[in-house]
C-alpha cells in the first residue's frame, strides 16, 4: 500500500552551494500585479527626481598655475596624467588621482600655444609664442638635473596650433601656414597654404589618420590630406571658427566651435551645409572635444560655461558652471569617458563628471541593475510633462540666464521680421533659408 | 626618300665638324647641301658627301663676304627712305638658329615634314606597328597643342582630385558607422579581450619546448600527428567529428519533424475523441479496451513475462486508485438517481448491479506474486509518468524526483539511457504485436511510428553521445526552440516595442543624412532657470510648463442628440434597476462542513468564490455604489440661484416674505442627459480631472509618427515585478557600456576589416538560408 504525500523535488529549492543566491519563486500572473503603467511611472518620476538631486558634477579643481590655462593635453597611455600649459609659458604635469601637480617646467617665453602627447606616451611636444617647437621627455629629470627639451625646432613664425599623428612620428603645426613635420627633421616635410596667412588650430583625424582639418582666420575651415601636395577643400562660414575636433568613432564627422556662439557638425564629404547646428552658448565657443565613444562632445565657451551635447542633438544635455570659473579656454574629455577637464582664465583646471548624477567607483551588481532599470524608465517616460519638467531643469547664473533670454528675443524678432518681409513681397522672392544653410558662405574647391 | 638620307648624313658630318671649327662655316655647308637639286639616289648621296667635304675648304670665305656686302647694300637702301631710323641693335643667339639637333628653320622649302620622315618607316621592319600607328595619327592631327593651364586652375583640379580620393576613402566607414548607430548596445573599448579566464592553449601558445626531453616528446607527437594543444583530438578524430555531414543532419531533422507532426496528429485525435460526449460511446470503448487488455496480458504471459508483469502492475495501480476514490460506490449523482429508479425500472437495477460488481472487482485485493519493493525498483523513470495516476504526480514534470525514488541522481543520463534502451526495445516489440491483435484497432500505425522514432532517437543518443553528441543536441535544442517559439513570442514583441522609438529615428535618418538622427529633438532642450535644486522638495516647487495645461477636447454638439437616439432605442429593453440589482446577493449559503484544503480538488475553485463571498458578506457594496452615483448626478444638475435681496426698499423683519416681483430666480438650461443614465452599474464622469491631465502627454513627441506607435512603447512594463530576470536584463541593457579605467582608443582600421567579415558572414548565412 502506497501512501501519497506532498512531495517536492529538492533540486528545485536546495542551493548547490551556499554562495548561490536563494531562489525566490515568483508568480508573474499579470492579474496579481496590476497597474503596471502607473507604478512604473511613479518609479520613473522618483528616479528622475533622485537624479536631479544627486547631480553633483564638480569634483575638484587643480590650482597651481600663475596665469590663465591656455592648453590641455591628455596622456595617450595613462588616464591619471594630465598636462596643462599656461599663458606664462609654464607647463604642468598633473596626477589626477592624487589631484596634485607632479612636475612644473618653464617651457616657453610667452604663451604655451599648443601641447600634444606623442602617440606612445613617451614624450610630448609644446609650441609657444617664442616661435619654437619643443619636445620633452615624459619622465621627469632626475634630482639635480635641469629640465631640458629633447629637441627644439626654431621656426620662422609663431605657431598657434599643434597636433600629433595617431600612429606615426609625424606632427602638424599651424601658424602662417599648416606644416607637417617629421620628428626626425628640423624642417617641415610639407607645408600647405591657400591664400590665408593665419590659422588658429589644426587637428589630425584619429580614424583616417592621414587627414587633417584646420581653422583659418578668414572664417574658413580647410581640409588636408597629408599625402597630397595641395589642400582638399575649404568652407567659409559667416564667422570665424576657433577649433575643430574630429569624431573618434566616425571617420568623416567633425565638429567646430564658432565665434557665433554655435557649434557645427560637418560631414567632410558634404561641406555645403553642416549636418547639425548646436546652439545654447551665449558667447563665443572656444574649444570642443569629443567623448572617446564618439556619441557626445563637450564645449567650452567664453560665457563661462561648459556644455555637453549629444552628437546629433541641436541643444545641450548638460551645462556646467561655477561661481568662480571664468572664461573657459580649453576642454578635454577623459579617455575613459568618465570625466571632463576644463582649463579656464582664472588659472584653474577643473575636473567634472561626464554624467552629473553618476555614482563613481565600482557598482555592486544589484546596484548596477537598479541604475540600468531606472535609466530605462527615465527614457521610457521622458515625454511625460512632469518628468520632462524635472529632468530638463538646470540652474543658470543670472547674467547668462538674462543673456540667453535676450538672445531668444533677438532671434524671435529677426524671425518675425523675415516672415513679415516674406509676407509683403512677391511670393518666392524671399526664400526660406534653413538654419543650417544660413551660416555657410561658400565652399571653395 | 633619297634626300632625307642625305640630310641625315649631313647632320652627322656637321656634328663632327662642329667640334673642329666655328659655327658659321657649318651653317654654309648645310645650306649648300640643301640647295643641290635631287638627281639620282645613290649618286647624289655620294656626291653630297664629296661636295660637303670639298666645299668646306674653298667657297666658305667668299660667300661670307658676299653676305656682308649684301647687308651693307640693304642698309644703304633703307637709309635712303626719308626717315632716318636708327636700327635697334639686335642680339641674336646662335643656338636659336642652329644647334646640333635642328637644321635652320628659315629655309622654307627645306622644312622637314613628318611625312618625309614617315617614308622610311614602312621600309624598316624594326619599327613596331604601334609607333607607326601613333605617328600616322599624329600626322592626321593638325591641331595645335593647347596652351598650359594657369597655376590656379591646375591647383584647383589637383585639389578636386585629391578631395574625391579622400572622400571615397572615408566613405569606406559608412557601413561601420550606420551599424554602430543602429546597434542596441555599444561596448567600449572596441577591441576588448573577452573577460574571464583565457583558454589554456592560448596561454601555452607562446611556450616552446626547451629541454631535450620536451623536444623529444614534441618531435614524437608531431611525427605521429598527435595533438599537443587543446582540444586533444587527432586529425582522424577531428575528421570523424566533422563527418556528421549535412545530409545526415538533414535526415535527422526530417525524422524529428515527422515525429513531431505525428505526435501532434495523435494528440489532436485523442482530444477529439475525448470531446465526444456520448457516454455510451465511451462505455463501449472502455469495455473493448479492458477486454483487449486481458487478452493481451494472457498472450504476454506466454511470450514476454516481464512486460506482462508491468501490465499487471498497471492493473494493480488502477485498483488502488479505485479503492482510494469512490467512483464506483453508490455515491455519485448518477448512482443516486438510479437508486431511486431501481424500484421501478429493470434497466436501472441492472445498471446499478453492474456498477457494484465493478466496484467489487476493482477493490478486491489481488494476490500478486510480486514483491512491493521489486515493483518499485522496476518502475523506470520513463515508465513512471504514464503508470502513476495523474493526480499523484502532477507536479513532477521535469526530471524525476530522486528523493521520491530513494536514490540520488548520480549519473542520471547514463541510467536513463540504460533504462530507456530495453524499454524501448520492449515497446517496439509490443508495437509489432499490437498490429496483429484485434484490440489494437484503435491504436493507429501513427502511434507505432512515433514509438519507433522515439526508440531510434534514444539509441542514437546512446551511441553518439560521446562523438557527435553536440550536433545532435543542437538539433534537439533547435527543435525545442521551435516548439517553445510561442512562449518566446511575447518577449520578441517586447523587444520590438523597445526598438520602435529607435526605429522611428532610423526612418528619420534614412530621410535626412545618415548621421542627423535626433535622439533628443529640439523641444528637448534644457529649461534653464535661476532656481537651484538641492532637495526633492525643490523639485516639487519647479514651475509647471504651460504646455502641460490641458487643451480642451473638441466638443461636438451632435453628441447629445445621438445619445438621445441611443436612449430611445434602448428604451424598449430598458433595464429596471430592481430587476438587475437585488439584495439577494448578500444572502450567502455558508457551507456546513469546512471545505477541504486539498488544492487538487476541482471543487476548490468554487469554494474560493464562496470564501470571498463570505468574507464580504456584510458589505453592501451595491447600495454604496448607487448612493455615490446619485450624488454625482445631483452635482451635475443645474443649480437654482436665488437673486433676491431682501430688505431693499421694504420693511424688514422676521417672517416677512419678499414680494413676488422680487422673487427672481435664475435657472440655467438643463444639461444633456447623462451617459450613464441607462447603465445601472456604471458611473461615467464627463468632467475633466485636472490633476490627471497634469501628468498626461498632450502632443505627440518628436520621433513618433502616430499615436499607436507612441502608445506601443508603454504596452509592456520593464520591471522585475512583471518580467523574468532574464527579460529584465535584456530589456534594461544600457546602450553604452564602458570599462572602468580603460582607455578608449579611436576606431582603428581593424574595425573595418572586422565589420567586413561580419557582413560577409551574415550575407553568406542569408544566402544559405535562401538556397535551402
Amino acid at each position: 500500500m502506497k501512501v501519497k504525500v506532498l512531495s517536492r523535488n529538492p533540486d528545485d529549492y536546495v542551493r548547490e552551494t551556499k554562495y548561490d543566491i536563494q531562489r525566490v519563486p515568483r508568480n508573474y500572473d499579470p492579474s496579481l500585479h496590476p497597474f503596471e503603467l502607473s507604478r512604473e511611472y511613479t518609479r520613473a518620476l522618483n528616479a528622475t527626481k533622485l537624479e536631479r538631486v544627486f547631480a553633483k558634477p564638480f569634483l575638484s579643481s587643480l590650482d597651481g598655475h600663475r596665469d590663465g590655462v591656455n592648453c590641455l593635453a591628455k596622456h595617450t597611455r595613462s588616464l591619471s596624467t594630465l598636462l596643462s600649459g599656461s599663458c606664462d609659458g609654464v607647463v604642468k604635469v598633473w596626477n589626477l588621482t592624487k589631484r596634485e601637480c607632479v612636475r612644473t617646467l618653464q617651457a616657453h617665453e610667452g604663451f604655451v600655444r599648443g601641447m600634444v602627447v606623442r602617440y606612445c606616451g613617451s614624450s610630448f611636444f609644446t609650441i609657444g609664442d617664442d616661435k619654437t617647437i619643443k619636445q620633452w621627455n615624459m619622465e621627469a629629470p632626475g634630482y639635480g638635473e635641469e629640465e631640458e627639451p629633447l629637441n627644439t625646432i626654431l621656426g620662422k613664425t609663431v605657431f598657434t596650433g599643434l597636433d600629433h599623428h595617431q600612429k606615426k612620428g609625424v606632427f602638424a603645426t599651424c601658424g602662417q601656414q599648416v606644416d607637417i613635420w617629421d620628428e626626425q627633421r628640423s624642417t617641415p616635410i610639407r607645408s600647405f597654404s591657400w591664400g590665408v596667412d593665419s590659422f588658429s588650430s589644426v587637428r589630425f583625424n584619429p580614424v583616417e589618420t592621414e587627414l587633417l582639418g584646420s581653422c583659418a582666420s578668414d572664417r574658413s575651415i580647410v581640409l588636408y590630406d597629408m599625402r597630397e601636395s595641395t589642400p582638399l577643400k575649404k568652407v567659409i562660414m559667416t564667422m570665424r571658427t576657433n577649433t575643430l575636433c574630429w569624431n573618434p568613432m566616425e571617420a568623416y564627422f567633425f565638429t567646430c566651435a564658432n565665434e557665433d556662439y554655435n557649434l557645427y557638425t560637418y560631414d567632410m564629404r558634404y561641406l555645403e551645409k553642416p549636418c547639425k547646428v548646436h546652439m545654447d552658448h551665449v558667447s563665443a565657443v572656444l574649444d570642443v572635444d569629443y567623448s572617446p565613444t564618439g556619441l557626445e562632445f563637450v564645449s567650452a565657451s567664453f560665457d563661462k560655461t561648459v556644455r555637453i551635447f549629444p552628437k546629433d542633438a541641436g541643444h545641450s544635455r548638460e551645462v556646467y558652471h561655477t561661481k568662480r570659473m571664468q572664461h573657459v579656454i580649453c576642454i578635454k574629455w577623459s579617455a575613459d569617458n568618465k570625466y571632463i577637464l576644463s582649463g579656464s582664465d582664472e588659472m584653474n583646471i577643473r575636473l567634472w563628471k561626464a554624467n552629473a548624477a553618476e555614482k563613481l567607483g565600482v557598482l555592486a551588481p544589484r546596484e548596477r541593475e537598479a541604475v540600468n532599470y531606472s535609466q530605462k524608465l527615465k527614457e521610457k517616460f521622458q515625454h511625460y510633462p512632469q518628468i520632462k519638467r524635472i529632468a530638463r531643469h538646470r540652474h543658470l547664473p543670472k547674467n547668462i540666464y538674462h543673456q540667453r533670454n535676450e538672445l531668444r528675443v533677438m532671434k524671435e524678432a529677426r524671425r518675425r521680421k523675415e516672415t513679415n518681409v516674406r509676407k509683403h513681397s512677391k511670393p518666392g522672392s524671399v526664400p526660406v533659408v534653413s538654419e543650417k544653410e544660413k551660416h555657410v558662405v561658400s565652399v571653395v574647391d | 626618300m633619297a634626300h632625307v638620307r642625305v640630310r641625315c648624313s649631313v647632320i652627322c658630318i656637321m656634328a663632327k665638324v662642329s667640334k673642329k671649327k666655328g659655327s658659321k662655316k657649318i651653317k654654309k655647308v648645310v645650306m649648300s647641301v640643301e640647295e643641290q637639286p635631287p638627281v639620282n639616289e645613290e649618286e647624289e648621296e655620294e656626291a653630297g658627301m664629296a661636295g660637303a667635304e670639298g666645299d668646306i675648304g674653298s667657297s666658305g670665305e667668299d660667300e661670307g663676304e658676299d653676305e656682308r656686302k649684301r647687308q651693307k647694300l640693304l642698309q644703304a637702301i633703307s637709309a635712303l627712305g626719308g626717315k632716318r631710323k636708327k636700327a635697334l641693335g639686335e642680339r641674336s643667339e646662335a643656338a636659336v638658329d642652329m644647334s646640333e639637333f635642328s637644321v635652320n628653320p628659315e629655309d622654307g622649302p627645306g622644312k622637314v615634314q613628318l611625312s618625309d620622315l614617315m617614308g622610311t618607316l614602312e621600309k624598316t621592319p624594326a619599327v613596331p606597328a604601334k609607333t607607326r600607328k601613333l605617328l600616322e595619327n599624329l600626322q592626321r592631327n593638325k591641331k595645335t597643342v593647347d596652351s598650359p593651364l594657369s597655376k590656379q586652375e591646375t591647383e584647383r583640379i589637383q585639389r578636386g582630385m585629391a578631395f574625391q580620393k579622400a572622400a571615397t576613402e572615408v566613405s569606406r566607414w559608412d557601413s561601420v558607422i550606420t551599424q554602430n548607430q543602429r546597434a542596441e548596445q555599444l561596448l567600449f573599448p572596441l577591441n576588448q579581450e573577452p573577460a574571464g579566464p583565457r583558454p589554456i592553449e592560448r596561454l601555452v601558445a607562446g611556450w616552446k619546448a626547451q629541454t631535450p626531453l620536451e623536444q623529444e616528446v614534441f618531435a614524437l607527437l608531431s611525427a605521429n600527428k598527435q595533438p599537443f594543444t587543446d582540444p586533444i583530438l587527432t586529425p582522424a578524430e577531428e575528421a570523424s567529428v566533422k563527418a556528421m555531414s549535412l545530409e545526415e543532419a538533414k535526415i535527422r531533422r526530417a525524422e524529428l519533424q515527422k515525429a513531431r507532426a505525428l505526435q501532434s496528429y495523435y494528440e489532436a485525435k485523442a482530444r477529439r475523441e475525448k470531446k465526444i460526449k456520448s457516454k455510451k460511446y465511451h462505455k463501449v470503448q472502455n469495455k473493448v479496451k479492458r477486454k483487449g487488455l486481458l487478452k493481451h496480458i494472457e498472450q504476454m504471459i506466454k511470450t514476454d513475462p516481464a512486460a506482462a508483469m508491468q501490465e499487471l502492475n498497471k492493473m494493480e495501480l488502477a485498483r488502488m486508485q479505485e479503492r482510494m476514490s469512490l467512483k464506483h460506490q453508490n455515491s455519485s449523482k448518477w448512482a443516486k438517481s438510479k437508486a431511486i429508479m431501481a424500484k421501478y425500472d429493470e434497466e436501472a437495477r441492472k445498471a446499478m448491479q453492474q456498477q457494484l460488481e465493478m466496484n467489487r472487482e476493482l477493490t478486491q485485493k489481488l494476490v500478486t506474486p510480486l514483491n512491493e519493493e521489486e515493483e518499485e525498483e522496476e518502475e523506470g523513470a520513463a515508465g513512471e509518468a504514464d503508470v502513476l495516476p495523474d493526480f499523484v504526480n502532477d507536479a513532477v514534470d521535469g526530471p524525476p524526483n530522486p528523493w521520491m525514488k530513494g536514490k540520488l541522481t548520480e549519473e542520471p543520463t547514463k541510467e536513463q539511457v540504460n533504462d530507456a534502451a530495453p524499454e524501448a526495445a520492449s515497446v517496439s516489440a509490443a508495437a509489432a504485436e499490437e498490429e496483429e491483435e484485434e484490440w489494437a484497432a484503435d491504436k493507429t500505425e501513427e502511434e507505432a511510428l512515433l514509438r519507433e522514432f522515439d526508440c531510434r532517437r534514444k539509441r542514437h543518443q546512446a551511441q553518439e553521445s560521446d562523438t557527435a553528441g553536440s550536433i545532435f543536441q543542437e538539433e534537439m535544442t533547435e527543435a525545442a526552440a521551435e516548439d517553445s517559439g510561442a512562449s518566446d513570442c511575447d518577449e520578441e514583441a517586447r523587444s520590438e516595442f523597445r526598438s520602435i522609438s529607435r526605429g522611428g529615428e532610423e526612418g528619420f535618418k534614412a530621410t535626412e543624412a545618415v548621421n542627423c538622427a535626433d535622439r533628443t529633438d529640439e523641444s528637448a532642450q534644457l529649461e534653464e532657470r535661476l532656481i537651484r535644486i538641492r532637495t526633492v522638495e525643490d523639485l516639487e516647487r519647479l514651475p509647471h510648463e504651460p504646455s502641460a495645461e490641458p487643451r480642451d477636447p473638441p466638443t461636438t454638439k451632435a453628441q447629445p442628440s445621438e445619445e438621445k437616439r441611443v436612449g430611445k432605442s434602448k428604451k424598449k429593453k430598458g433595464i429596471e434597476l430592481k430587476e438587475v440589482l437585488t439584495k439577494n446577493t448578500n444572502i450567502i449559503k455558508v457551507p456546513l462542513a469546512p471545505t477541504g484544503t486539498d488544492s487538487e480538488d476541482p471543487e476548490a475553485k468554487v469554494d474560493q468564490k464562496g470564501l470571498i463571498k463570505e468574507a464580504f458578506a456584510g458589505d453592501d457594496v451595491i447600495s454604496d455604489f448607487l448612493k455615490d452615483k446619485r450624488r454625482q448626478e445631483d452635482e451635475g444638475k443645474p443649480k437654482v440661484i436665488d437673486l433676491t435681496l431682501p430688505g431693499w426698499g421694504e420693511w424688514g423683519g422676521l417672517g416677512l416674505k419678499p414680494p413676488k416681483r422680487k422673487r427672481r430666480k435664475v435657472r440655467s438650461a438643463p444639461p444633456p442627459p447623462r451617459k450613464d443614465q441607462r447603465l445601472p452599474t456604471v458611473i461615467i464622469t464627463e468632467k475633466k480631472n485636472a490633476s490627471i491631465s497634469l501628468h498626461q502627454v498632450h502632443s505627440l513627441p518628436f520621433p513618433f509618427e502616430n499615436h499607436a506607435q507612441f502608445e506601443s512603447c508603454f504596452r509592456s512594463p520593464l520591471g522585475r515585478t512583471w518580467n523574468t530576470e532574464r527579460t529584465v536584463k535584456k530589456v534594461t541593457k544600457p546602450r553604452v557600456v564602458t570599462q572602468m579605467g580603460a582607455i578608449i582608443d579611436p576606431m582603428a582600421e581593424e574595425e573595418l576589416l572586422r565589420n567586413k567579415d561580419a557582413v560577409a558572414r551574415e550575407t553568406s548565412s542569408v544566402n544559405s538560408k535562401k538556397s535551402r
